[in-house]
């Protein structure tokens, strides 16, 4: 069982509202909204979904705003990934290509509730990969994490992620759900958090893999629980991740997901990790040592958020807001 | 510097297309990690070339003395903001006669009606925030930030609160008739500069007392803003007095035979004479001096909420706050962790512009406090602790083992500045271990068990605050229950309100301001 640090929720709660504090303007605005756009797992994870609704998301993925050049004079990023489920994961491969730069994310292990076998949630994992997902969204089981069964969840996350070895031996990026909605406090966020970070690098020191690690993620919410991202969530998980890195040097990612619709809320997050994660890591002296700036290692799980995203561009370019039907829905 | 830019330009091109193919996310993400762009606060508001003195409601020069006026100036800049009236003995006797000619009105008036005063001046200082918040700023050093999210409403709540008090005094003291003490001698100090004047205003008003206050030498504009409030509101002639000046004009008020009561708030030193000359006249006294607060932080505190709480306690309002958390005492398993987390906490405070909205750290209030702390971080190199500056970027700033060279250095020319710093490697028996600093400077030791902690917690001759950080509830009770302060915040720091008494212990003075105990100053039973 591993002892996790306690967090007093209440100056969890004031730190992390500090962050809102900050004022962000003109050019830290243009580059905060950019990178945020950057950073979106763009994502669609309804029962209602369809092949043609994935490859109209991986068309927005890749151009989020067609009119950009046009209206801005310059190109905006694409999204860091589509995040969808695995049976949308042909058509993403179809529509983006091999040499893809926006990534396809799949959801897998029972999504959302985990509530299947082992065998079936690892079966679940190794289809999506093969299917061509570059990155698994994996939920933890929260009866058993919540039962104290911590062992149990740890090695279904090292099964997970031994079912993300592709043949040619790397892996797909996994990213844990911890479901933080369900955990309830952030005490268990925290050694939910540990637990998973741990198990992620059981993994990769049983691979062999070295250095900073393999890009893995923890990830808050699978959006379909209430509440999803909170900043005090995410910080706690940052700081989860930022001790992890003093202790061994390795580098884990971080995604919130639900919650986040508005580009000021993107704004606080990326406030929250350049204020947290100000570590100084060598090699990432472009991002101010600090690797969670990049789409590498932070990611925003949002659908709606994109627009908004477009919207705040557009306003600070050309002191207008545009109409809601000039962005695409999908 | 034009070819390695173009180098560099190139470099981050290079990087971009290897890793996100076309996408420039790269630079956009260097242009984050930098520094936020400016948000400088943009309301303009007007102060007057010169003040005079408010007294029995009427602005008035200075009477006789020699030098008439004298600057205020703005700590960020060293411009000067205003001339302010230097008040003199007979200027104090004129002050203290205009509140004893109010007097009797003001205390005979319906307590309803004084509590209608009372939440007139609460309600316009809401309606007046922002322009308060922004000379407060302007002539103390204080970040906007704090003077608009901690200051001004805090000045705001101490007069609502004790609006609530003024016609239920005979619940606050059952079975006694609490009459009013007759008049004050509020002096206050430069570090919370209108907050102090509300501490000191709000309960006396409420208990139906007249006042004659002498603000801070270097810090005046808000509390001459505050009367023209009072003007506003229509508060009689007499019952509030604003005497501007120096040390002097607060030695006179002292001294003055016809004063009832005296309140200040500042130095150990002042206070210890204020003590000495009010003595023997008969006059009531409360005090609020120094500290040398002990922070202690077990080792099975929330870490990283303790460092939030380490860092608010010291760097608050650029350290120079009298319940300061300056010494920290860390469990020895834990020391070099939390020390490394205190130094990523502190590589992002601001330091800077106190008018941009994102500043953490402003200016020191003058000259004078610079030169004193200056002079701390002398001892504490001089005697052996070893100074960490995070953050700092200023030239050769950090020597190889990390020890930096000087935090007053590497930043604007004009203005008065200090980066948040401190010592580790600090004995008890340091000048910076004993002394009151009253800057961003911290001292750091540690400890082995909780009764080490409490007794060197204890071995100081203040006793005004102090904070506990421990998961374990039964520690927390324990331990504050061993502390000799005034005020011990658990799992937290730097928390006020006015329903909350503050105050100190030995040589941090006595009396208690604020809740249902500060009123006990201000009336006669």
């Amino acid at each position: 069982m591993i002892s996790s640090p306690s967090v007093d929720a209440v100056m969890a709660a004031e730190r992390a509202a500090a962050f809102t504090k900050r004022s962000i303007k003109t050019s830290a605005k243009f580059a905060g909204l950019k990178l945020a756009l950057s950073m979106l797992d763009l994502t669609t994870l309804e029962g209602k979904d369809s092949p043609e609704k994935a490859r109209a998301l991986c068309r927005k993925g890749v151009r989020p705003w067609e009119r950009d050049e046009e209206v801005l004079g310059e190109r905006l990023p694409g999204v860091a990934a589509i995040c969808v489920y695995p049976a949308m994961v042909p058509a993403c491969v179809e529509e983006l290509g091999a040499g893809r730069v926006v990534r396809i994310a799949s959801v897998a292990t029972g999504f959302p509730s985990g509530q299947y076998p082992l065998e079936v949630r690892l079966e679940d994992t190794g289809r999506a990969v093969a299917a061509g997902a570059d990155e698994i969204d994996m939920v933890i089981s929260r009866g058993a994490f919540l039962a104290g069964r911590y062992d149990e969840v740890a090695e279904e996350i090292r099964e997970t992620k031994r079912a993300c070895r592709r043949g040619d031996g790397a892996f797909a990026h996994l990213k844990v759900i911890l479901e933080t909605g369900e955990l309830e406090t952030l005490d268990l966020v925290r050694k939910a958090s540990d637990l998973a970070i741990r198990a992620m690098a059981d993994v990769d020191r049983e691979a062999g893999i070295g250095g900073i690690g393999t890009a893995d993620f923890i990830k808050t919410s699978t959006g379909k629980v209430q509440p999803a991202a909170t900043m005090p969530v995410t910080l706690v998980m940052l700081e989860a991740i930022r001790d992890w890195y003093l202790e061994t040097g390795r580098v884990v990612g971080m995604k919130p997901a639900g919650g986040i619709r508005a580009a000021k809320q993107s704004l606080h997050y990326l406030v929250m990790v350049k204020e947290t994660m100000n570590l100084g890591i060598p090699g990432f002296e472009h991002v101010g040592g600090n690797p969670w700036l990049t789409p590498e290692y932070f990611r925003f799980g949002a659908s709606a958020l994109c627009n908004d995203l477009l919207r705040q561009i557009a306003w600070l370019k050309s002191g207008k807001y545009q109409a809601g039907y000039d962005f695409s829905e999908a | 510097m034009g070819k390695p830019a173009v180098n560099g330009e190139n470099g981050v091109r290079t990087a971009t297309v290897s890793v996100r193919q076309g996408s420039e996310s790269r630079a956009f993400a260097g242009a984050w990690a930098g520094n936020y762009a400016p948000a400088p606060e943009t309301v303009k508001i007007s102060i007057r070339p010169r003040y005079e003195l408010f007294v029995a409601g009427k602005w008035s020069a200075p009477k006789g003395g020699g030098e008439k006026y004298f600057p205020t100036i703005n700590p960020a800049n060293e411009n000067t903001l205003a001339e302010i009236a230097q008040g003199t003995e007979r200027d104090v006797d004129g002050a203290v006669k205009a509140a004893r000619t109010a007097l009797p009105k003001w205390s005979a008036l319906k307590p309803v009606e004084r509590a209608k005063y009372l939440f007139r001046i609460a309600r316009r200082i809401q309606e007046r925030a922002r322009e308060l918040a922004v000379l407060e700023t302007l002539d103390s050093g204080k970040p906007i930030k704090e003077s608009r999210d901690v200051d001004v409403p805090l000045v705001a709540a101490h007069f609502f609160y004790h609006a609530g008090w003024a016609d239920k005094l005979a619940y606050a003291f059952a079975g006694k008739t609490p009459k009013p003490v007759g008049v004050c001698g509020q002096i206050i100090p430069w570090n919370f500069p209108l907050l102090m004047a509300a501490w000191k205003i709000a309960p006396a008003l409420a208990c139906g007392n007249t006042v004659v206050l002498k603000p801070a030498e270097t810090t005046p504009l808000t509390a001459l803003r505050l009367a023209e409030i009072l003007e506003e509101v229509e508060l009689p002639p007499g019952v509030v007095n604003i005497v501007t000046g120096d040390g002097r004009t607060g030695a006179a008020l002292v001294a003055h035979p016809e004063v009832d009561k005296i309140a200040f708030t500042g130095s150990t030193d002042v206070g210890k004479r204020i003590a000495r000359a009010s003595a023997a006249a008969g006059k009531k006294l409360t005090l609020e001096l120094g500290g040398k607060s002990p922070h202690i932080i077990f080792e099975d505190a929330s870490l990283d909420q303790a460092v939030e709480g380490i860092v608010s306690g010291i760097y608050f309002n650029q350290g120079e706050v009298c319940c300061a958390g300056s010494r920290l005492f860390v469990q020895e398993s834990i020391l070099d962790l939390v020390v490394r987390k205190l130094e990523i906490r502190m590589a992002s405070l601001r330091v800077g512009d106190p008018m941009d909205k994102n500043t953490d750290v402003g200016a020191v209030n003058s000259r004078q406090q610079l030169e004193t702390v200056k002079k701390y971080l002398r001892l504490g190199r001089e005697e052996g602790a070893r100074l960490r500056v995070p953050g700092s970027t200023h030239g050769g700033s950090a020597s190889a083992d990390g020890e930096a060279l000087d935090p007053t250095m590497g930043m604007p020319e004009k203005g008065f500045w200090c980066r948040p710093c401190f010592f580790t490697g600090v004995q008890p028996s340091h000048t910076i271990a004993r002394e009151e600093i009253f800057g961003p400077v911290l001292s750091v030791m540690s400890f082995r068990t909780p009764d080490e902690a409490i007794l060197r917690a204890n071995n100081t001759p203040y006793g005004l605050a102090a904070g506990v950080w421990t998961d374990k509830g039964s520690k927390i009770f324990d331990t504050a229950g061993k502390l000799k302060a005034g005020v011990i915040w658990c799992n937290t720091y730097n928390k006020f309100d006015p329903a909350s008494p503050f105050g100190g212990y030995k040589e941090s003075g006595f009396g208690r301001e604020g809740g249902v105990q500060g009123l006990r100053a201000y009336v006669r039973l």
